[in-house]
């Protein structure tokens, strides 16, 4: 760990006001749970920590107006404890107890879970973010079983860390920045994107801007999710999928199947969800758009079995939605 | 007189009972130091700058700009005996180092220095490839297998495989050190504390009397921390450089690449079988790597030798890794799995219930009678008739469920050991001896012999161990330990308590061969009433203490202990086989161990070293980057280990009839992590119908297994 200056700013206008515009001089630091592992290893090696501890207005979670809105800061201890968010999203609540490690738990917040970092094995030991060496990706040839089976053909090849996310794209969330320019909404659907080179990150996000709120319609959308993780404590899944969906009468509408620890940032299968529309739930209709959403897979050498182990997370996340 | 016999189990009051560690306390709390605890006074802080090249020259290594960092007060640049930089031949390898006021100043100051390489080469990492093999071929032949196998009914071939792993100590390896006045103080984290100091006194031109070592606790070893190492040796010239002591614990990911690894082996086996069951020839082909070290074939075939033909050959490959190390039980597991797993798959190719194929082939085994026995007791406990079916759980749903089993072996053997005992006249009593407490017990099995062969309750004797400066005994490697300081312990208690039963002898009138400890009393043998307290026997002393001298093996030519085992483990799995998880239901232990001293901390031994087994089984692999030879998962984050709710339940058993106690005591953290590679494998094998050739046994693998090599 390099030394670095530390902020204690008690607004998010004064937090933002000191973020380098330039991605890496600054870094956010929020519960810590990713960015202190980075900071140690040198991975991050910024001139100056923001820490938001003190922004007391980031944290919090509030239901109005048909949404339910989640300050950016709030732990995840309180985000599963939260009753609206319990009724409305129980999807969520799984996703954020699968994280399993009570300590990630205890520290985490819920927007640091969003805006981790990728757990590639090549990032995290010095290899870049993409994982290159004289311009050629060293995860194509390598050891590529953590990778991605989806939107893999181009730089970024890791796949998107956060639990929460898939389910929030899945939701039709919306996050809300504060940026030097004032505030700005985008969709959750809209807000991830793979990185082209070492110097971008992996939502569109600027290095001046402060995630502050996470609001999640209240929509009534039935949702479930399943992860696949080796391990009954903390471990990063292989895939999850997070399936929702409004019940019409016992038949399925609006469906949306996001699955995640598949691409560079969680992917909303099209087909998949189209292949469900209009049908009840069941493992038939489940495992056929299970079949439709990997069929435009491209897994890499070493990742061919996350194709069936998707396939199966979405059936079981669909029979996991409480209906 | 007292004999140095281990007692008649009808007259023990410690020896076999259910005793918690006497240091659990210090060491639940914290209280405990390890060598990472250790603080001295205006102690440095080191760190080790590492290659990240697998194969380089270093040419340069510019220190002008660490020298100058704030807070940086001693640097070290590595060079060999004639003055030349390292030869870089695996990333991790150590390059330089440098002393700090903090630790994070000595990090932070790593990045100051500036080293050029040349030659930077394309590493070979695959060891899964027998055509990269180099060296010698290790061949045996016994008998004429290739007739034999003519006589079979069948001839089962197989693959099978386990990759390299690392020991993956809770405590990194590392020292504080301090040289001050021509002495040097360590306190390593070592399993080996008499033998520690010799490793500093060529490179430190001091002798090795002014050499003191001091290990009170340590966190770990699995045969990693048997000597002082490149950095235990730099950690002490810093300290000699600066004047000052010096911390140089190794980081996680260092400790991961370059403090040790266990070999990896891969290959093909052919077994012919009668269908009656009985084996008629063995084939063994096989590779694997011991990085840059000479490999070792594993001794195959494993347990199943006498009066059976066979075949075994071995090739090494040289890959670009840490080095290789003594890993718990070297080379037996790997051994078990190429055997036990073939042998399973012979016995499902005759159809036939793996414990009646074992049963029938034991006579080709060391020890027939005793691992027919211990199958039986495992299959007992794992409720084998009940669980066991043929190859394929056929009930529905994507949960199988299977049994699978295997035998081990091991020597176990107490290794050297002197003890040193003193009565003193108040009636404390101390016992000294240089060895170590890896975590096992050890100071608390010394207090159980001390307290039994005085016939003190166990919190009278107080035990010293961990110094160099006490009586030498082994490094605890091999699984000696338990029966080398439990011998020279009973040893010197015994010759001490002669002594006192001496004085004693004229005070009660009885004469003192026929004097007994017991309970706190010294008494005639057997009768209570002719008696005194171990106080008023002490008193007898006047002013001056008595010490006696024991050792293994005792001068009284009496054996202690002895070695070889064997034992049988079981488990019992479910495997999602649209998932491909593998969970843990049960684990049965068997074990065969001679005298029990502890039974609490003999157990932990087979729960503890069937937590490593499953770990090793479901999860374990150093994985490398193929062009880099970057270690990947230098970290507890993607080299996975068994958590508390991966293990399922643990079932641990001990054979201790009079036939089994008789050869003394014998030590078993070796062949408690034997057996489990194997047994799980076949019964992931029952579970599914197929067998998932390679450890560890993750999804991808299963998958693959299941769709016949898909997903490969």
């Amino acid at each position: 760990m390099n030394q670095f200056e530390y902020a204690n700013p008690a607004t998010v206008e004064e937090a933002v006001a000191l973020l380098s515009a330039k991605w890496g001089e600054t870094e956010v630091l929020a519960g810590g749970t990713d960015l202190i592992s980075l900071l140690k290893q040198g991975i991050a090696q910024p001139r100056l920590v923001v820490g938001l501890k003190n922004v007391k207005s980031l944290s919090g979670i509030e239901a109005k107006g048909g949404a339910v809105r989640i300050g950016a800061t709030t732990s995840l201890k309180d985000f599963i404890a939260n009753k609206d968010v319990q009724s409305n999203f129980p999807g969520l609540v799984t996703a954020a107890r699968n994280i399993a490690s009570q300590q990630m738990i205890n520290m985490g917040t819920v927007g640091g879970e969003i805006l981790q970092r990728p757990r590639c094995w090549y990032y995290r030991n010095g290899l870049g973010l993409l994982g290159t060496k004289d311009g050629k990706s060293l995860i194509e040839t390598g050891e590529n079983r953590y990778h991605a089976i989806f939107a893999n053909s181009g730089a970024a090849k890791f796949v998107h860390a956060s639990s929460l996310a898939p389910g929030l794209v899945a939701l039709g969330a919306s996050l809300q920045i504060q940026g030097p320019k004032g505030a700005r909404t985008v969709a959750a659907g809209e807000f991830f994107a793979a990185p082209k080179s070492e110097t971008e990150r992996e939502s569109v996000l600027a290095p001046n801007e402060i995630l502050t709120a996470i609001e999640i319609p209240a929509a009534g959308l039935k949702n479930g999710v399943y992860e696949i993780r080796q391990r009954t404590g903390l471990d990063w899944p292989m895939v999850a999928a997070f399936v929702a969906f409004k019940d019409n009468g016992g038949k399925a509408q609006d469906v949306r199947i996001v699955l995640g620890h598949v691409a560079p940032t969680p992917y909303h299968s099209k087909k998949g969800s189209a292949a469900l529309e209009g049908l009840p739930i069941t493992d038939a209709s489940l495992a056929n758009a299970a079949e439709a959403a990997l069929s435009e897979a491209t897994p890499l050498s070493g990742n061919k079995y996350k194709v069936p182990q998707a396939k199966v997370a979405i059936r079981r996340a669909g029979l996991a939605a409480p209906t | 007189m007292a004999t140095v016999n281990w007692p008649d189990p009808s007259h023990r009051s410690l020896i076999g009972a259910r005793i918690s560690r006497l240091d659990g306390p210090q060491k639940a709390s914290g209280a405990a130091k390890y060598a990472y605890d250790v603080n001295r006074p205006k102690m440095l802080h080191a760190k080790i700058l590492w290659s990240p090249h697998p194969i380089a020259k270093v040419t340069a290594v510019d220190t002008s700009a660490v020298e100058k960092f704030p807070g940086v007060v001693a640097v070290y640049v590595e060079k060999d005996k004639k003055g030349e930089f390292p030869s870089v031949t695996y990333a991790g390898e150590i390059i330089a180092a440098v002393a700090a006021e903090t630790e994070e100043i000595a990090q932070e100051a790593l990045g100051q220095f500036k080293v050029t390489y040349s030659d930077i080469g394309q590493p070979l990492m695959v060891d899964r490839d027998p055509s990269k093999a180099s060296g010698r071929d290790q061949e045996k032949l016994e008998g004429t297998p290739d007739e034999a196998f003519k006589t079979a009914d069948k001839v089962m071939e197989g693959y099978y495989g386990l990759p390299c792993i690392t020991h993956c100590c809770l405590e990194s390896h590392g020292q504080v050190s301090e040289f001050k006045d021509g002495e040097l103080s360590v306190w390593p984290s070592t399993q080996n504390v008499s033998g520690f100091a010799g490793a500093f006194t060529s490179d430190l031109e001091i002798s090795a009397d002014k050499i003191h070592v001091d290990t009170q606790y340590m966190g770990g070893g699995f045969g990693s921390k048997f000597a002082a190492d490149k950095w235990g040796v730099i950690c002490a010239k810093l300290s000699k450089q600066s004047g000052r002591p010096v911390k140089l614990m190794l980081e996680r990911a260092q400790d991961q690449m370059i403090a040790g690894h266990r070999p990896s082996t891969y290959g093909n086996v052919k077994v012919g079988v009668k269908k009656d069951g009985s084996i008629v020839a063995m084939d063994f082909d096989v590779w694997g790597s011991g990085g840059m070290q000479t490999y070792r074939m594993p001794p195959l075939p494993y347990l199943f030798t006498k009066n059976v033909p066979y075949r075994t050959k071995g090739r090494g490959i040289l890959t670009n890794r840490g080095l290789i190390r003594a890993w718990r039980g070297p080379n037996h597991p790997q051994a078990a799995l190429m055997t036990i797993c073939a042998l399973d798959d012979a016995a499902a190719a005759i159809d036939m219930d793996p414990i009646t194929f074992f049963k029938k082939n034991l006579a080709m085994t060391e020890r027939a009678e005793e691992y027919a026995e211990q199958i039986d007791k495992a299959a007992e406990l794992i409720k084998w008739k009940e669980r066991w079916h043929a190859r394929g759980d056929k009930t529905a749903g994507p949960i199988k469920r299977g049994v699978g089993l295997s035998i081990h072996t091991w020597g176990g053997a107490g290794h050297p050991s002197n003890c040193s005992v003193t009565i003193n006249p108040d009636g404390s009593v101390v016992g000294r001896l240089g060895t170590q407490d890896l975590g096992t017990g050890t100071r608390t099995v010394c207090a159980i012999v001390l307290a039994e062969t005085l016939g003190l309750p166990v919190d009278k004797v107080r035990i010293e161990i961990g110094k160099n400066s006490l009586p030498i005994s082994g490094g605890s490697g091999g699984s000696t330990t338990v029966g080398g300081v439990s011998s020279s312990t009973r040893d010197a208690g015994t010759n001490a308590l002669n002594i006192l039963l001496t004085k004693a002898s004229a005070k009660l009138g009885v004469p003192a061969d026929k004097l007994e400890a017991w309970q706190g009393k010294i008494q005639e043998i057997g009768n209570p009433s002719k008696s005194m307290t171990w106080a008023e026997a002490c008193g007898t002393l006047g002013s001056m203490p008595i010490s006696a001298e024991g050792a293994n093996p005792s001068a009284s030519g009496v054996k202690l202990t002895s070695g070889g085992v064997g034992g049988c483990q079981m488990a019992a799995v479910a495997v999602d086989i649209e998932t491909g998880i593998v969970t843990m239901e049960q684990l049965v232990s068997v074990q065969d161990v001679g005298v029990v001293i502890n039974t609490k901390t003999a157990e932990s031994q087979l729960f503890g070293g069937s937590i490593m087994g499953i770990t090793y089984s479901l999860y374990e692999e150093a994985i490398y980057d193929p062009a880099t030879g970057t270690m990947l998962n230098p970290d507890f984050e993607f080299y996975r280990l068994a958590g508390l709710g991966d293990i399922g339940t643990l079932t641990g058993h001990f054979m201790t009839d009079a036939k089994y106690e008789s050869r003394g005591v014998i030590g078993i953290g070796e062949p408690a992590v034997i057996s489990q590679g194997a047994a799980i494998s076949n019964a992931v094998a029952n579970a599914i119908g197929v067998r998932v050739p390679e450890l560890p046994l993750t999804p991808d693998r299963v998958l693959n297994a299941l769709t016949g090599g898909k997903f490969a």
